[in-house]
């Protein structure tokens, strides 16, 4: 219990005196899960109505599956990542490994079947809603997927936001491409996982703390962007 | 249409940020090493002298080969004389550089069950250990320190087989998680004096046993071999080198002092 108080007073204290290095891996924390968080939405908010308008053989299977890839453990991913970009193996010309461009490679891979598979069943429903409407427009595939996407732009935001909630908290798959370099890699997750093995709780906590709170701002500053759930609109 | 260009822009933005600038190698290293906060005392001397940046990959001495041998580090230090040496063997690296030792310590609680304290010997206070059957946690995970203390087993007559799993736990993590374990189990550990001295959350253990010679801990320097790996900053790296062999490292290295304790004792070229 005294732990956990040291940790919240070591929280206080680091945002208080805006410590340099907690600035530092607090940024580098955004700055991976926000560009993983776009890139996995460009890809999956599409795949996830596409799936939702085509019908095509094997779509069961292959709703299935992504639903299945939602629960990747990112510790393989990571180790797989990490053997695809190391000198010793097909993309290691790049020099990419233990870079934040690894980091956000890892995470794209994690978060795109979670942001399609969520996408996906919010779309299917408004599907159901917009079928007769879409067909009789004689829309085209490509119409319809904008005007899923368009209209159900509040569901896709959830989509988004639980993207970056897995990838703001994740350390298995960053700590392996990324190495956890000081002043590089370093980000609040392997930040706690290091201070967690020095046996610094306090700090360890109070950098948890700092992560919470960051995540929660994030959604905070989202929806107040997209003016959900605010006034009379349910 | 608007909504994607505004994503494509942020995704560029954060992009960029990613680029780095400076000359800089990257080098694996143990994590004793780094929790001996050595490495916080030398490597900007080393970026004030060379104008080079080290980055530091944390990890055991297992993992540390792994990486120079997929050639993704430049250079590695390490503390585990048959690894090094199979690591020069194959090709990884031209040389061995010995570069400093510190020492291991054997952790317990300190109520000493066991009774280790007063033994004469390294081997002797690990047969104490085993005949009381007393917790012990290992690293078990492949890294110098799991290495020596399997040597220590070895050198006490113990094989694998007479460590029951009732009393011999392998944690399978870094020094200072295996410390926490046993903290937790109040449980006898070997560990390197830096991470112990470093350690918050020492609880009810303490340090009961130190000084054996075969406890000493050798820390060497190995380059990886551009001949094998075109790509490693190989200039660097040998920068580095000469800078580990001069007079400069020597009195840094000597003169580093934890908890009013010297740690490590240089002995570089003195194989």
């Amino acid at each position: 219990m005294n732990e956990i108080l040291q940790g919240m007073a070591r929280a206080a204290w680091l945002v208080v005196t805006l410590d340099a290095d907690l600035v530092e891996i607090a940024l580098r924390s955004l700055q991976v899960t926000l560009t993983a968080v776009a890139i996995a939405s460009a890809i999956g908010l599409p795949l996830g109505a596409l799936l939702a308008v085509s019908r095509f053989r094997h779509r069961r299977a292959a709703i299935a599956t992504l639903n299945a890839l939602m629960g990747l453990p990112p510790v393989v991913v990571g180790l797989v990542v990490y053997l695809l970009l190391s000198r010793s193996g097909p993309f290691g010309v790049f020099g990419l490994l233990f870079t934040p461009t690894a980091m956000i490679v890892a995470q794209v891979m994690l978060l795109t079947p979670l942001i399609a598979s969520i996408a996906h069943q919010a779309m299917r429903d408004l599907w159901a809603d917009y079928h007769d409407l879409l067909i009789s427009l004689n829309a085209s595939r490509a119409q319809r997927i904008r005007a899923l996407i368009w209209d159900g732009r509040r569901a896709l935001l959830t989509a988004a936001l639980a993207g970056f909630g897995r990838g703001i908290g994740e350390v298995g798959a960053i700590m392996i491409v990324g190495g956890n370099i000081d002043h590089s890699t370093r980000v609040l997750t392997t930040a706690i996982a290091l201070e967690t093995a020095k046996g610094d709780f306090a700090l360890a906590l109070g950098l948890g703390f700092v992560l919470i709170a960051l995540a929660l701002a994030v959604n905070f500053a989202i929806h107040g962007l997209a003016r959900t759930e605010a006034g009379s609109r349910w | 249409m608007r909504v994607m260009r505004g994503v494509l822009a942020l995704v560029m933005v954060l992009l960029a940020g990613t680029a780095m600038a400076a000359d800089r190698m990257r080098m694996a290293v143990t994590t004793s090493f780094e929790n001996s906060g050595l490495a916080e005392v030398m490597l900007p001397e080393v970026l004030k002298d060379l104008d080079l940046e080290v980055q530091l990959l944390v990890v055991g001495t297992g993992q540390a080969i792994r990486l120079g041998e997929a050639g993704d580090v430049d250079a590695v230090l390490v503390h585990s004389r048959p690894a090094e040496e199979a690591f020069v063997a194959n090709g990884h690296a031209r040389h061995r550089t010995q570069i400093m030792y510190n020492d291991f310590v054997l952790i317990g609680p300190a109520g000493d069950p066991a009774g280790i304290a007063g033994a004469g010997s390294a081997a002797a206070a690990m047969s104490d250990i085993a005949a009381a059957g007393a917790p012990f946690v290992s690293r078990g995970d492949e890294s110098g320190t799991h290495k020596a203390e399997l040597a220590l087993w070895q050198a006490a007559g113990i094989d694998a087989a007479a460590r029951n799993p009732s009393w011999y736990r392998a944690a399978g993590a870094g020094m200072g998680a295996t410390l926490n374990v046993a903290s937790g189990m109040a449980a006898y550990v070997l560990a390197d004096r830096a991470s112990w001295l470093n350690f918050a959350n020492k609880g009810d253990l303490a340090l009961l046993f130190a000084g054996d010679p075969a406890m000493f801990n050798q820390y060497a320097y190995l380059p990886v071999n551009p001949a094998l790996h075109p790509h490693v900053n190989a200039a660097a790296a040998e920068a580095l080198e000469a800078w580990l062999l001069s007079d400069r490292a020597q009195a840094l290295i000597d003169g580093y002092r934890l908890n009013g304790e010297q740690l490590f004792t240089y002995n570089a070229g003195a194989d």
